[in-house]
């Protein structure tokens, strides 16, 4: 395509403008609008089978509401396609003679979309508002004890104990502003998982490459770029507008890129990855994502609700966990249910994050027999019935996982009943205080690319900071204790000791059933290159058109 | 003509029933009119081959212990590559066959269209007849409240029911309930129709003078009611009945398409157009199409049946 056709948003846009002048002024500018319009008024429409929780910044810890997010605010350090660390309103960081204490040197001239500066009060009032009881965000930035501004472009962070990995843990925390969040009264996040509602839900004031324009929760979020961003000439910032369509249905979410309705799909269905590759006028780009699915039980309460065995926990004895384990047939469900777009898995970490081995990742071969002979000896020759709770919004294929995984169980003698639902009905299930789910699907990407993020968040009992995500009631202590070591430990060989003694506690343990990491495909129009960002969240900022 | 039908369907059981009705006019239009007899025909067969379902299908297909994930999307005619059994229709992205689960969901989405007809039916009927009879206030409030809800597409008052229903019981209780829910959810977005036909009836018939006959020996009106003007005003009801069962069935399937009818784990035919809408494009055409072919067919044959049976019952087009 020599001439892409153009786009009437931008057309219109300007001939408004233009129209002001008088009739004369735009007859005379039409020749060069046309020439100069379709060089740098480019529209993009971005689709995807979930929309982002809420625009809150702090109150939902979810991969596509921090992909949206990162479209308005920005954190001190952000990740870009490869998942390379890059400056973003930090300039510079560094551990100061107190290894206790992180220096970061702001960004200087950098404006928010409402046009008050940012400075160092931003920082100090985000990272605290982060750590506020009704942060989902909390549980990333543990270690943080305390935030200090020292002149406008200095904030000091001071952790507990050393932690050389600090700023691999600020990479998803958005920095608001003070002023606009005073004034709109939303100094705490939203309580999301109690249906809280406040001003920064459906509004956005941040420093990022875009600016809100109107958003319609599920139906469709519209963007301008932020023509005052810092980062004009540094990035190629190409899209002048872009919109963001959450489309659930895959068949109907294909047909939009097929038929030109949208410019990029985020998440392909796997079935239509190779009739894509097939399309002269399409390109797919695969590759894995840094994201793991795995089933969680109810390890601890003394009964279930929803199961049909009175007064016991069967997820409580050991032997029925492996037995889950062993029923799960791993390569059944990358073959059919993912075509293939899978890697099968053993751990909740993917290869690319620190404490991850090959023999941790290991996993059981489906076998019926032996998880048969299990639960026969854990007292359940009959099996039981149990209640499972899926998302159908969320992950690659989740409802036909959660369903050929229900048949599987059900080869045991396990009769699982399985409640499939949207993501903003199921996550929080698995939230509340105390959860309300006993047996779940979740996925869990790692942002930090290290083990910690993943104890902190889903192994770590349900306290204070940690386990906003861990429903599986487990507690245990020294684990713990462990688990609250790592953000301190500067001696990294120990530190990757304890980290490994972890996973083969919890491995042992069978907290959790894996069952692989998932792998994105990303559909585009091929004017476009965009390829898979390994935390499944693309910075449009960085997107290009391709000029041929 | 309307209550003489009547009279016939309320009439005593014997030997010489089927024969009367078979001599008698509707007979007699049923007799001589191929598409009636060809929709009945068609109808007939595939209730048969729903309440056998579990005898005629090789695999219950809502018992995923029996599926074999290995066998999924194996095209029509072949063998699953995991069990080896050959699927006719194919098999679905489960592994599971479509001819089973087709005639299981079949079994669903008319049993939900049977109860949730009948609960419409004896709710409406009874509203219309009440309002008819009694008159007044009451009649006004129960009509208005039908004026209402016909201004409303069926559709979106079965979602709003279905809606609030979800919402006021507790989660667990949501997949058992799933049958009960959606039948009175289709069954009072579907009652305001009966209650017009009736209540317009019942205002011809209770002047009447048998009416006034049975008043006069003293009869309460509840029994005037039921056992006087009901029979006579059934002949429209049950042509009503019969369109709407067809309506019923696809409101069903529409609910069970949008994800808030039946579950994944027990399709109705809406849940598996549902589901093989997902690989229109991917080349798997068998897990959408015969499902959708099923609901096409089972809406047509009732659909025509049912207008036969209006023509059949309308004395003005004879």
């Amino acid at each position: 395509m020599i001439h892409h056709p153009m786009k009437s948003g931008g057309v219109s846009h300007r001939s408004v403008i233009h129209m002001r002048h008088g009739r004369f002024a735009l007859a005379l500018s039409a020749a060069l609008l046309l020439a100069t319009v379709a060089a740098d008024a480019r529209p993009l429409k971005w689709a995807r089978s979930g929309d982002s929780l809420t625009l809150d910044p702090h109150a939902q810890n979810e991969g596509p509401t921090h992909a949206l997010a990162h479209h308005f605010y920005e954190p001190l350090i952000h990740r870009d396609f490869q998942g390379k660390e890059v400056a973003a309103l930090a300039v510079s960081w560094k551990i100061t003679d107190d290894p206790a204490i992180w220096e970061f040197k702001l960004r200087p001239n950098v404006k928010f979309h409402n046009g008050n500066a940012f400075d160092a009060d931003d920082v100090v009032f985000s990272l605290d508002r982060a750590r506020q009881p009704t942060s989902d965000m909390k549980g990333a930035i543990t270690s943080i004890e305390s935030v200090t501004k020292v002149d406008p472009l200095t904030v000091l962070i001071k952790t507990r104990g050393p932690n050389p990995l600090l700023p691999n843990t600020l990479t998803d925390i958005f920095i608001m502003d003070k002023e606009w969040s005073e004034t709109n009264k939303v100094q705490k996040p939203q309580d999301f998982k109690n249906k809280e509602e406040n001003f920064a839900v459906r509004n956005a004031n941040g420093t990022g490459a875009f600016q809100l324009v109107s958003r319609e929760p599920d139906v469709k979020t519209v963007m301008k770029r932020n023509d005052s961003y810092w980062g004009i000439g540094q990035f190629p910032m190409q899209i002048t507008e872009l919109t963001y369509i959450p489309i659930k249905a895959d068949a109907t979410r294909l047909a939009a890129l097929l038929s030109g309705e949208v410019d990029f799909v985020q998440d392909v269905p796997v079935q239509d990855i190779e009739r894509l590759r097939g399309q002269q006028n399409l390109r797919v780009n695969v590759g894995p994502e840094n994201r793991s699915i795995f089933f969680g039980m109810d390890v601890a309460s003394a009964d279930l609700k929803t199961d049909n065995v009175e007064g016991k926990n069967p997820f409580a004895d050991k032997r029925v966990r492996q037995a889950m384990n062993m029923a799960l047939n791993r390569q059944a469900i990358q073959r059919v249910a993912m075509r293939g777009q899978s890697l099968p898995a053993g751990m909740i970490a993917p290869s690319f994050v620190n404490g991850w081995s090959k023999e941790l990742d290991a996993f059981p071969a489906g076998d019926v027999n032996a998880a048969r002979k299990l639960l026969a000896d854990a007292g359940y020759p009959n099996g039981f019935s149990i209640t499972l709770h899926c998302p159908n919004d969320r992950y690659v294929n989740d409802e036909a996982i959660c369903q050929a995984a229900v048949g599987m169980w059900g080869q045991i003698g396990v009769k699982v009943n399985l409640v499939s639902q949207s993501k903003s009905i199921h996550f929080p299930l698995i939230q509340k205080v105390p959860p309300e789910t006993e047996f779940y699907m979740l996925g869990w990407g790692v942002p930090t690319f290290d083990s910690e993020y993943v104890f902190s968040f889903l192994y770590h009992s349900r306290a204070d900071k940690y386990g906003s995500w861990n429903a599986t009631r487990y507690a245990n202590a020294d684990a713990d204790k462990m688990i609250e070591s790592l953000s301190s430990e500067v001696d990294k060989a120990k530190r990757d000791a304890t980290i490994a003694k972890l996973w083969t506690l919890f491995k042992e343990e069978v907290i959790y059933l894996p069952v692989h990491h998932q792998t994105l495909a990303y559909g585009m129009k091929s004017g476009f290159d965009i390829p898979v960002d390994v935390a499944n969240q693309p910075k449009m900022k960085y997107v290009s058109f391709k000029t041929n | 003509m309307v209550s003489q039908s009547g009279n016939e369907a309320g009439g005593p059981a014997g030997t010489g029933w089927l024969a009367r009705a078979w001599d008698s006019d509707v007979g007699y239009s049923f007799r001589t009119s191929p598409v009636a007899i060809g929709a009945a025909f068609v109808s007939g067969l595939i209730i048969l081959a729903t309440v056998f379902a579990n005898v005629i299908t090789p695999q219950n297909p809502f018992d995923a212990a029996t599926l074999n994930l290995m066998d999924g999307f194996t095209p029509p005619g072949e063998a699953g590559a995991g069990s080896g059994m050959t699927f006719g229709l194919g098999a679905d992205s489960q592994g599971r066959d479509v001819y089973s689960a087709i005639l299981y969901g079949t079994r669903v989405s008319l049993l939900i269209g049977f109860a949730s007809t009948v609960f419409s039916l004896v709710f409406g009927v009874t509203l219309g007849l009440v309002a008819g009879y009694v008159g007044g206030r009451i009649e006004a409030l129960i009509m208005r409240i039908a004026d209402i809800q016909l201004s409303f597409p069926a559709i979106l008052v079965a979602l709003l029911v279905f809606g609030v229903a979800r919402g006021l019981m507790p989660p667990s209780l949501h997949e058992q309930m799933t049958f009960a829910v959606m039948t009175i959810a289709i069954g009072l977005s579907n009652w305001a129709q009966y209650a017009r036909t009736v209540r317009a009836s019942t205002m011809v018939e209770k002047r009447k003078e048998y009416v006034d006959a049975a008043r006069v020996i003293g009869l309460r009106p509840f029994p005037v009611m039921i056992r006087h003007v009901l029979p006579n005003v059934a002949g429209p009801v049950l042509v009503i009945a019969t369109i709407n069962l067809a309506l019923a069935i696809l409101e069903e399937a529409t609910l069970s398409f949008l994800g808030v009818g039946m579950p994944p784990t027990q399709p109705s035919l809406g849940t598996l157009i549902r589901i093989g809408q997902q690989f229109l494009f991917s080349g798997e055409w068998w897990i959408l199409l015969f499902p959708s072919l099923a609901l096409v067919i089972l809406a047509l044959a009732i659909n025509l049946f049912g207008d036969w049976l209006r023509d059949a019952l309308n004395p003005k087009l004879r």
